[in-house]
């Protein structure tokens, strides 16, 4: 018996999500949008990870997959916090208003 | 030094004692009360004069050719080699030396007794007076000056001595600065002794050119190694810059008129150093110097001759004065014309004993009259007084006594010095004589008007004055008694031998006057026999005799009489009041000219020296700065900002990604990213081909 989902299945997926939270991050203008795009592409690549990590039958990408999840955490709470004191100083989430980058 | 007795070896310690007490009084006395600046200053002329009496002991006990001691504490200005007028190699070293001799002892004792009895009525006068501490202290300094100058053993440092004197002269005459008049009186004193102190200065550096040495002690046996004539020209030039000096410093035609104005300060101060001491200076020098004028006899005529004429002009300036004080200023310097015209004929130790005789009754007048003036609550003007006799008694008899010996009275202290001058003025020149006979007869005349003014007749004192008037205190009575005993007394010393006297004090300074140079010509007539000196004498006791009950008949007997005369003299009476138009004189020709220079000189400053020179100097430095700042800006920060902008320029299409956006960020990744991708598969199509 051998039903399983074929691998390539998996990375469309995974380019379906990787692709909507590009766009996300190059279209949407508010901030914590982007950064819940951030979230989308980061878990296309832990997608990616674990359905080769299935593929090969090595827990090395499983492994991988917890240490971007952990870093998407640690992620999420650092760009809370700078989209938090970025308000309190310039009152506005809006990322096109954010052009201090350059100075 | 140790090898003389104990105040001849330490006779530098004269001039020490009132020095500490100044420099104490000048630094804290603002915190002593007024009984502990009384006890130091006192106590330090006190102890002054103790010294000083201890030295003049020990000197009378020396043998009369021994009697010049000499302690150079330290060389002051060592020796500099300099050539001489002769061509010679000398050197010019001056000491820091003192010199006692009969004349210096003689100074000493008039300058710390007299000095003494002056503060002590000093301590009584100036009570009430704000800045006593000061008072003191300047007056102090002034003791030490005058020590100075007169224990001084060489030209220099009685130099130091005489413009001490002139300092202090100025501080105290300027006392209550906060008066202009005061301010202005201290100012012209000052200035005016500064042109006789040019002369003196310049008549220094001759002798030392001349002579070679500026020791007193070596002038002598300068001269006589020098083989001097008669009449050198250049020592009358010595003698006539000495005299500049001496007119300036003692009030002589033609610089005689800071003296009067010097009444502005303090009475005691009046008679301290504008009467007893410092304005005898000048005498002093002359006689100190008297080798050189002995060698210059048209100087020593100038020098009879101006005295003679100063006694003359100042004693008719005296007749017409109203303020107290101004009649005795006149008279001053009347008596030091008197002691010129001694120095002059070349009586050198008449001279000083007149001066001695002078600080005892002129010392005691001034006192009297700060006295006077005490009483009367400040009121100078004679015209306000009147029948004080009765009220002030002992202010009375005690100037009394001092215009008696003024006067010339037999046998008071006054009458044995004036006919000791007059007698020497008649061997030498019947016209000086005349000139002097003629003045004591206006002494006469204006001090007992003086006496009848203020003490006779009806009184003329304010009302609100009136019951105010009171005898001074004993710290004031007291000096007068003892100047008025020294007044009749003080002449005694030297009893002419006619009376049967020695004439000691003329003698125990003989040894100062050179006699090695200068044979004085045997006396052919008058006062040569004893009847002619007898005959001189009982003249002037006759026209003093004169001018007195004129002044009684003129002021008690018939008070209208003066305003009429004065009245009917006119012109020459208005001369006179005003001083000759003197000051105003001096003024138009001097002092104004003067102002006129100073003001040029301002134009100058603000033309020349500020416009063209500083506003000049700010308008080059502006000039080159502008000119730096255009390099600065165009060429130095140009070529920065050239580069700056060239740099600019080629950033220009780097810039235009970076706008700050994070997302033109992010899709320039994506961009990236996908060329990337689009390439290697683009690569992969090929490789599989």
């Amino acid at each position: 018996m051998n039903a399983t989902i074929p691998t390539d299945y998996y990375l469309w997926l995974s380019l379906a999500l990787f692709t909507i939270g590009v766009i996300g991050v190059l279209t949407r203008r508010n901030v914590i949008i982007i950064l819940m795009s951030i979230e989308l592409i980061l878990n296309a690549v832990n997608i990616n990870l674990m359905v080769f990590s299935r593929m090969w039958g090595s827990v090395d990408g499983q492994v991988f997959a917890i240490f971007v999840i952990t870093d998407a955490a640690a992620e999420a709470a650092v760009g809370l916090g700078i989209i938090l004191a970025f308000f309190r100083n310039r009152e506005t989430l809006l990322a096109d208003e954010m052009d201090m980058l350059k100075w | 030094m140790n090898a003389h007795p104990f105040f001849l070896g330490h006779v530098w310690l004269i001039p020490l004692f009132p020095l500490l007490t100044a420099a104490a009084m000048l630094f804290i006395g603002r915190r002593l009360n007024n009984s502990a600046v009384n006890a130091l200053c006192c106590g330090s002329v006190f102890a002054s004069f103790i010294f000083s009496v201890g030295a003049f002991l020990q000197l009378i006990a020396l043998p009369s050719e021994e009697r010049l001691v000499t302690s150079v504490l330290f060389e002051w200005i060592p020796a500099l080699p300099f050539h001489m007028l002769n061509g010679r190699l000398a050197n010019f070293v001056a000491d820091f030396g003192f010199q006692i001799d009969p004349l210096s002892c003689v100074m000493i004792l008039i300058v710390t007794g007299v000095g003494f009895l002056i503060h002590v009525y000093s301590t009584g006068y100036m009570a009430h007076e704000g800045g006593y501490y000061r008072f003191f202290g300047y007056l102090n300094l002034f003791m030490f000056s005058m020590l100075i100058l007169v224990l001084a053993n060489n030209l220099v440092m009685l130099f130091v001595g005489w413009e001490g004197v002139g300092t202090c002269s100025y501080l105290l005459i300027g006392f209550y600065f906060h008066r202009k008049s005061a301010s202005d009186a201290g100012k012209k004193a000052f200035i005016v002794n500064r042109i006789g102190d040019a002369g003196f200065l310049l008549g220094i550096f001759l002798t030392s050119a001349l002579l070679g040495t500026i020791r007193f002690a070596e002038i002598g046996p300068a001269l006589a190694a020098g083989h001097f004539a008669m009449g050198d020209p250049l020592l009358t030039a010595i003698a006539l810059l000495f005299f500049v000096g001496a007119t300036g410093k003692s009030a002589q035609i033609p610089l005689y008129v800071w003296l009067p104005d010097a009444m502005e300060g303090p009475t005691p101060v009046s008679a301290l150093i504008h009467a007893a001491t410092m304005v005898t200076a000048g005498v002093y020098m002359v006689t100190r110097t008297n080798a050189i004028y002995q060698l210059a006899p048209k100087a020593m005529a100038l020098v009879a001759l101006v005295g003679a004429v100063t006694a003359l002009f100042a004693a008719s300036i005296g007749v017409v004065q109203t303020d107290i004080k101004k009649v005795l200023a006149y008279s001053t310097v009347s008596q030091l014309g008197y002691m010129f015209l001694a120095c002059g004929v070349g009586a050198f130790t008449a001279g000083i004993f007149h001066l001695m005789t002078h600080a005892f009754f002129k010392g005691l007048l001034f006192l009297a009259a700060g006295s006077v003036i005490h009483a009367l609550s400040g009121e100078q003007d004679m015209r306000k007084m009147g029948a004080l006799s009765k009220k002030i008694p002992v202010t009375y008899w005690t100037m009394l006594i001092a215009t008696l010996a003024i006067a010339g009275i037999f046998p008071f202290a006054g009458f044995l010095s004036k006919d000791l001058i007059l007698g020497k003025a008649y061997e030498k020149d019947a016209l000086l004589w005349a000139i002097g006979y003629f003045t004591a007869g206006m002494t006469a005349f204006y001090m007992f008007r003086l006496i009848f003014m203020t003490f006779h007749g009806t009184s003329r004192v304010d009302h609100d004055v009136e019951h105010h008037i009171h005898e001074s205190p004993k710290s004031m009575l007291i000096p007068l008694l003892i100047l008025a005993g020294l007044s009749i007394a003080g002449g005694w010393l030297s009893w002419p031998e006619i009376f049967g006297g020695n004439s000691r004090f003329v003698r125990f300074l003989e040894p100062v006057i050179a006699t090695t140079q200068l044979a004085r010509p045997e006396p052919t007539h008058g006062p040569g026999s004893p009847h002619g000196e007898i005959y001189l004498m009982l003249l002037s006791e006759g026209l003093v005799v004169l001018g007195i009950c004129f002044a009684w008949y003129l002021y008690i007997k018939r008070t209208e009489l003066p305003g009429k005369i004065a009245k009917s003299l006119g012109g020459f009476y208005r001369l006179v009041y005003h001083k000759y138009y003197v000051d105003q004189l001096y003024d138009a020709l001097f002092v104004n000219r003067a102002k006129d220079l100073g003001l040029a000189l301002g134009v100058f400053d603000t033309t020349v020296i500020n416009g063209v020179g500083v506003n000049g100097a700010g308008w080059l430095t502006r000039f080159i700065s502008n000119l730096s700042m255009w390099w600065d800006t165009w060429i130095v920060d140009g070529s920065i900002r050239l580069g700056s902008r060239i740099v600019w320029l080629f950033s220009y299409p780097v810039r235009l990604i970076q706008d700050g956006l994070v997302q033109s960020y992010m899709l320039l990744i994506v961009v990236g990213l996908i060329g990337f991708l689009g390439y290697y598969f683009y690569l992969g199509h090929h490789a599989v081909r």
